[in-house]
């Protein structure tokens, strides 16, 4: 049986409407309602799954974040996974993080809490990056498989397909690996409340980014933030003739 | 979007094929001695609002028939007027010519109040709908009455507020509707009723009288509090044509949790227990039987988070710190599960989630509307006595009905008792009526907690208000609308 690890990240809730700082230094975050990033609960249920198909004997839940990401962690848990790891990072830095720093720390986890397979979401609903599971991989120098819609373990590979443009891919690969799941994969289960009572006595690991020798000083600079232009409103016009005048005026024909 | 319009789209399929009786023929009822719309009237009428009417019963088919396909009107002539002065045109011209008028906003009522009994002409404030002034401090809006709430909400959302009230109907029902029904919801066990929410408004008397009360300032005690005359008085002595309402700030930590319970003992102690833990930050506190997930899986294919149970109720949290909220609430929870009153429950962690638990609550008048025909009831029982309407009621029925469900605003005492059958039947309705009414009367409750009297109930005022007091009302009604050609045949019992 394998050790899981799983990687959930703390972010606004996706039917919260993004607001700019007035300033445009980044979004609203404050008072701002924050949930787990649906993706990462995906991967969650999909270890979680592993977990009840008596294929993984032990799932680590992780995360890095300020101290209100241990509500995600928590949630994490109460799906199922049994005991998790906290990266304590403030809310400032986190923002500046890039995913190349935040795979070589889900690295240094994987590799302290000895997993056998990484599973996250394919990407976070903030940065939008879907560079993190890649990257981890490279450093880790593990085979990885992303976008998955369908996950079989099959002891030393898994058999998976994955969500590509021309359809479903099937490959396999050897494990241990990277996996990064998409939306379809699966149904995230609801966490009941005894289970929610239960996470909270399940052990959280708290750690620095410097035990895992990673530097978290910021190397990207953040020069502006700003919403899309307003859509123009659109012109009816009388007739066809003036249609095509219009266009030709706006040099578009 | 996609699930609102299922919803349009699944409740269509339900009832198009059923087109009511008309009231009038249903209920043997005698047309009052109103003046009859003449071609000319009809004309001079629509020049008052630039056209912007429909003319014929059959084009206004949508509009004679109220939303739960119970009541039908023969009304020739829909108005849309958009500002106070053609209202009050409108109405003075009415007056003059003795042609009785139906108000009419969202037409979600439930009690057969916004549609017309025999021809009388409506007049619809669809069009009546800019939001004049934000005032974000105070958190004031003063909106015309045909705004919808759910429009409305958003305008707000802006600023960091929200309307007071929330109800099922958000994505139709409008502001002047709102008002003059004085709805619930909801949120009224947190936010309060309309009665105090509204700051200040401005109405047309019958006879085409503006009368200005508009005020958005929190106090004003200067002389008798006339807005309080159109408030909850279902159109019936005045139309609302704008208002000022007192919003509330809208919460940057919202929680909902759903739960199975096992008696409805259990759901009363679990009020009590929520209402001392959860404090101020409570918003909700709702609840369905097991019938009604029962219909809700078979009419909607909706389930809930957790296994059925006897009940299940949903509360929902309001506050301005999602730490100190999340935490109020999951001691809260941990002590009711550990105490037995809780079997079993769900906490939403996202806001997808919340909205999808809601529709469980949100959506059962759109369910049951599935079966064919609903009676539908809305009461005020007190809490040791709830839920003993419904098995009486179950007993009463027997075989004779489909489904005979429970659910409501049980933090408020307010029981929606729903009894449907597949198709409108006499004899159900008289084993219903009125010893339902009666039963409720018995027990010191209000026949009508939230949906008002409408055309529905108007034979039933007597058992939840004195002699007397209807006796004040038709003093108050004869001042206002001597001619009574405001919204006929509703509120007060016909003589």
């Amino acid at each position: 049986m394998v050790r899981v690890a799983v990687g959930v990240k703390r972010v606004i809730d996706y039917a919260v409407k993004i607001r700019v700082k007035p300033d445009g230094s980044g979004v609203v975050k404050d008072s701002v309602k924050h949930s787990m990033n649906p993706f990462c609960e995906i991967a969650v249920e999909e270890a979680v799954r592993l977990k009840e198909k008596k294929i993984a004997k032990e799932i680590v839940a992780f995360t890095i974040g300020p101290k209100q990401s241990a509500e995600t962690l928590r949630t994490a848990l109460a799906m199922g996974c049994d005991r998790g790891v906290h990266v304590n990072v403030d809310q400032a830095q986190l923002d500046a993080l890039t995913p190349l720093q935040i795979s070589k720390m889900a690295a240094k986890i994987a590799e302290t809490e000895a997993a056998d397979l990484l599973l996250m979401g394919k990407l976070a609903i903030d940065g939008d990056y879907g560079q993190t599971a890649a990257m981890t991989a490279a450093i880790l120098d593990w085979p990885q498989a992303t976008n998955l819609y369908s996950l079989q373990h099959n002891g030393d590979s898994a058999t998976v397909e994955r969500e590509i443009d021309g359809g479903l891919e099937t490959n396999e690969i050897k494990t241990p690996a990277v996996l990064s799941v998409d939306l379809r994969i699966n149904q995230p289960r609801y966490a009941t409340l005894p289970n929610i009572m239960k996470a909270k006595k399940k052990k959280v690991k708290a750690v620095k980014p410097a035990d895992l020798g990673v530097d978290v000083a910021p190397t990207l600079n953040v020069i502006k933030v700003a919403e899309p232009p307003v859509r123009a409103a659109g012109e009816i016009v009388e007739d066809v003739d003036t249609l095509i005048s219009k266009l030709k005026d706006a040099g578009r024909i | 979007m996609l699930k609102r319009t299922s919803a349009i789209q699944s409740f269509l399929k339900c009832s198009s094929n059923l087109t009511p009786q008309y009231t009038a023929e249903k209920y043997a009822l005698k047309r009052g001695d109103y003046g009859a719309l003449t071609q000319d009237d009809q004309n001079h009428l629509i020049s008052l609002v630039n056209g912007k009417g429909i003319v014929g019963e059959k084009e206004l088919e949508g509009y004679n028939v109220d939303w739960m396909r119970i009541v039908r009107g023969k009304s020739e002539l829909l108005l849309k007027p958009e500002t106070t002065q053609q209202v009050s045109s409108i109405l003075k011209f009415c007056h003059s010519k003795n042609i009785a008028v139906v108000p009419q906003g969202g037409n979600t009522g439930l009690v057969g109040g916004s549609v017309p009994v025999f021809d009388e002409v409506i007049l619809n404030t669809s069009l009546m709908n800019k939001v004049e002034k934000i005032d974000p401090v105070s958190g004031v809006v003063v909106a015309q009455a045909g705004c919808i709430l759910d429009q409305l909400n958003s305008e707000l959302a802006e600023h960091k507020l929200m309307m007071p009230l929330d109800l099922g109907a958000k994505g139709s029902c409008q502001l002047g509707g709102n008002i003059s029904t004085n709805a619930g919801g909801l949120r009224l066990l947190r936010y309060g009723s309309l009665r105090g929410n509204v700051l200040g408004m401005e109405a047309v008397l019958a006879d085409g009288t503006i009368v200005d009360c508009m005020q958005t300032l929190r106090k004003d005690n200067t002389g008798y509090d006339i807005k309080q005359h159109f408030i909850g008085s279902e159109g019936t002595l005045g139309i609302i044509t704008k208002a000022s309402v007192l919003c509330a700030a809208l919460p940057s930590s919202v929680n909902l949790a759903f739960l199975s319970v096992n008696a409805f003992a259990d759901v009363r102690r679990l009020f009590s227990r929520a209402r001392d833990d959860l404090g101020e930050i409570l918003s909700a506190f709702e609840f369905i039987d097991n019938s009604c997930l029962v219909c809700l899986e078979e009419n909607l294919k909706l389930t809930p988070p957790v296994d059925q149970s006897p009940f299940a109720v949903v509360i929902e949290t309001h506050g301005s710190n999602s730490t100190h909220d999340f935490e109020k609430l999951e001691a809260f929870l941990e002590s009711v599960m550990n105490d037995g009153t809780v079997i079993d429950g769900c906490v939403a962690e996202d806001s997808q989630k919340a909205t999808n638990w809601w529709q469980l609550r949100e959506r059962m008048a759109e369910s049951l509307m599935h079966d064919g025909y609903v009676y539908k009831y809305d009461v005020s029982v007190p809490l040791d006595k709830f839920y003993e309407l419904v098995t009486v009621m179950r007993e009463r029925l027997g075989e004779k009905v489909l489904r005979c469900v429970g659910y409501g605003h049980v933090g408020d005492s307010n029981l929606h008792i729903n009894i449907t059958t597949p198709a409108y039947s006499k004899e159900v309705d008289q084993l219903i009526e009125p010893f339902i009414f009666e039963w409720v009367s018995q027990v010191n409750g209000s026949i009508s907690a939230e949906h008002g009297i409408g055309f529905k109930k108007t034979q039933f005022l007597h058992l939840s208000k004195s002699a007397e007091a209807i006796a004040q009302m038709r003093l108050l009604k004869n001042a206002m609308d001597p001619k009574n050609i405001l919204n006929p045949y509703k509120v007060l019992p016909l003589l």
